[in-house]
């Protein structure tokens, strides 16, 4: 009785993330949004526009502050290049710089622009449900299945009906939790159901996190190829 | 030559107090360019005895991709270390570390760090990494002064730590400082965190690997391996000689103020003998001496001046070099964010060579000095010069 409950409770919880990945990921997605930092003694709102083609490629233009305003950022594979329009510079920052936090925020590049499904990375198992607000969520527990994967474990709070996730815990492999999002604001989108404010708490820093705002989402858009170019940076 | 020294002597001594004003000043030069060399080169040995019981040992392999200028360089710096297992076991033969780069959590505040492994039971550097050899609340670490100062930790103080295994798989854990210590080599203290190497090569799943290799003097191995390059204790502490090569440049400019004051007094007291004595010169050229004769007495004279000094120096100079030595010169300020290998007390070393080369200096600027206006008795007029008139 017990392992054909465990079994059905694996068998819901794979197709509750795959509901999850369908509203989530795409093949390529063309957003605004911003991004509110809070630090200590203040806060402060960066905001971009930004292009992207599953977990391989990305363009990122910053619109305000005026001191961050025409910086662009283009992700190809393992290769990060930042343009800052000040120098007229292009410097290209090694994979190792994709574990950096994005402009003091509580994301690093890699949260940014790992696009990878979920369900081809954890195995996840049903652990409960419980309301967030006025939803009713399905809590899942993930475990990475493969090895090269930044968080180890996750715990996941789905929307039971709209399969959006409404809260996710990120793990390090000892299990100490490392980073909180919170969603909020699920809207839908193209026939699918997307969150459009994110908030990231790094759990082992001070400080009230990074809210990240979408503005815009599109959807498998038709993104001009030129547009993943290092020529790009520059126009 | 004995009648042209005994002169000299004479002269000398006959001009009084201006002989010794001009003496006293001399021996000061003395002194003083001997004591800064030696501080100099004081300065140069402790650094580099430094680092070797620091840092570098008896010399080091390092890994390929391996650069101390780049930490980015760390994440593929680290290979299986490529020595037998019997050499590797000889606690003091080579001393393996594994640096892996990692985020710290002091207090809440994220700072980026380099955590080196190293093994608890070797001697071979003077890091306190027996400590590391215990049981506590977290993982036990060790860090300089400098490293607890800007992070605000003490022994006993918990942090959290956060990694990234081979893979990039996220890891963290609590840690506790177990011990401080104060070093004069800013490059083992400032931004490292000490754990022990079987432990961060767990944490990692680096097994057995390694980024650096230190050897005993004894045991630095002749051909390297592949992967590895080898660094000789000559090549590693290559900065510290660059350092003193470019002090030593901005000393020579005291060097020079101090020489060109005491070279303005002996010249000025050349211009005045020659001036005052021209009835002498006269009667050596009319008892036959020839006039390239009387430059060459005038310019002992004016030389000597630089052996007086000398010898008076020495009676004041070698107890003052001597305590020095002993007692060091402690600078007046904090050196320990120098970045350099520095003792916030400099103990000057004086090799023969040293006192040598500056006695040779001070005597032939000198001899240079009281040459040029002992040149005017070529051109003077020997009777004019007997009656005393001005020329």
């Amino acid at each position: 009785m017990f392992f054909f409950s465990a079994e059905l409770s694996a068998q819901n919880a794979s197709e509750i993330l795959l509901k999850v990945d369908r509203n989530l990921s795409s093949d390529n997605r063309v957003f605004e949004s911003s991004m509110t930092i809070s630090g200590k003694r203040n806060s402060r709102t960066i905001s971009s526009k930004t292009y992207a083609v599953g977990n391989n490629k990305s363009f990122t233009e910053y619109l305000s502050p005026a001191s961050e305003k025409g910086t662009k950022m283009l992700k190809l594979e393992k290769q990060l290049w930042l343009y800052s329009p000040g120098s007229d510079r292009t410097i290209q920052l090694s994979g190792h710089m994709l574990r950096q936090s994005v402009m003091g925020s509580d994301l690093s590049y890699e949260d940014m622009m790992d696009d990878r499904k979920l369900s081809e990375i954890y195995d996840a198992q049903v652990v409960g449900e419980e309301m967030i607000g006025d939803r009713k969520t399905i809590l899942l527990e993930l475990t990475a299945r493969l090895a090269d994967v930044a968080y180890h474990s996750q715990r996941i709070w789905v929307d039971a009906e709209r399969f959006v996730p409404l809260k996710q815990e990120l793990f390090a492999k000892g299990g100490k939790l490392l980073k909180r999002i919170e969603m909020a604001d699920v809207v839908k989108v193209q026939n699918r159901w997307f969150p459009l404010t994110m908030t990231y708490k790094d759990m082992l820093k001070q400080g009230d996190g990074t809210v990240f705002k979408l503005s815009n989402i599109e959807f498998d858009q038709a993104i001009p190829e030129y547009i993943f170019t290092k020529a790009a940076l520059k126009k | 030559m004995k009648l042209a020294f005994t002169l000299a002597w004479r002269n000398l001594i006959g001009a009084g107090l201006r002989t010794w004003l001009n003496v006293i000043v001399l021996s000061f030069t003395f002194v003083i360019i001997i004591w800064l060399k030696g501080i100099l080169s004081g300065w140069d040995q402790q650094a580099k005895n430094d680092m070797k019981d620091w840092e570098i040992a008896g010399g080091q392999w390092w890994h390929d991709a391996y650069d101390p200028f780049d930490p980015l360089s760390l994440e593929s710096s680290h290979a299986v270390v490529p020595l037998d297992s019997i050499f590797t076991h000889q606690s003091n033969a080579v001393v393996p570390a594994l640096m892996v780069q990692a985020s710290i959590f002091p207090n809440g505040r994220m700072q980026q760090a380099i955590l080196k492994g190293i093994p608890p039971h070797q001697t071979l550097l003077n890091l306190p990494s027996a400590l590391l050899d215990t049981t506590v609340n977290g993982i036990p670490v060790v860090i300089g002064q400098t490293m607890a100062k800007n992070m605000g930790l003490s022994v006993g103080d918990l942090f959290t730590l956060r990694w990234r295994d081979r893979f990039g798989s996220f890891d963290a854990a609590e840690a506790e400082v177990v011990g401080v210590f104060y070093t004069n080599v800013p490059a083992v203290d400032q931004g490292l965190v000490y754990l022990d190497l079987a432990q961060l090569q767990r944490m990692t799943m680096f097994h057995n690997e390694a980024t650096i290799l230190s050897f005993h003097e004894g045991f630095f191995p002749e051909n390297q391996a592949v992967g590895w390059k080898s660094k000789t204790v000559k090549e590693l502490t290559k900065q510290v000689d660059e350092m003193i090569k470019t002090k030593s440049a901005g000393q020579s400019v005291m060097y020079l103020v101090l020489l060109f004051l005491a070279m303005l007094a002996i010249f000025d007291t050349q211009v005045l003998s020659i001036f005052r004595r021209q009835r002498e010169i006269g009667t050596y050229i009319a008892l036959g001496y020839t006039r390239p004769q009387v430059v060459g007495l005038f310019t002992l004279e004016g030389s000597m001046h630089a052996v007086l000094a000398a010898i008076a120096g020495a009676f004041y100079g070698i107890p003052f070099l001597w305590w020095q030595a002993r007692v060091g010169w402690t600078l007046p300020m904090d050196s320990s964010e120098f970045g350099m290998a520095m003792a916030p007390t400099l103990y000057p070393v004086y090799s023969i060579g040293l006192i040598a080369s500056t006695v040779l200096l001070v005597l032939l600027t000198t001899t240079v000095v009281s040459y040029f206006p002992s040149r005017k008795i070529a051109k003077m007029n020997p009777t004019e010069a007997l009656r005393g008139k001005l020329q």
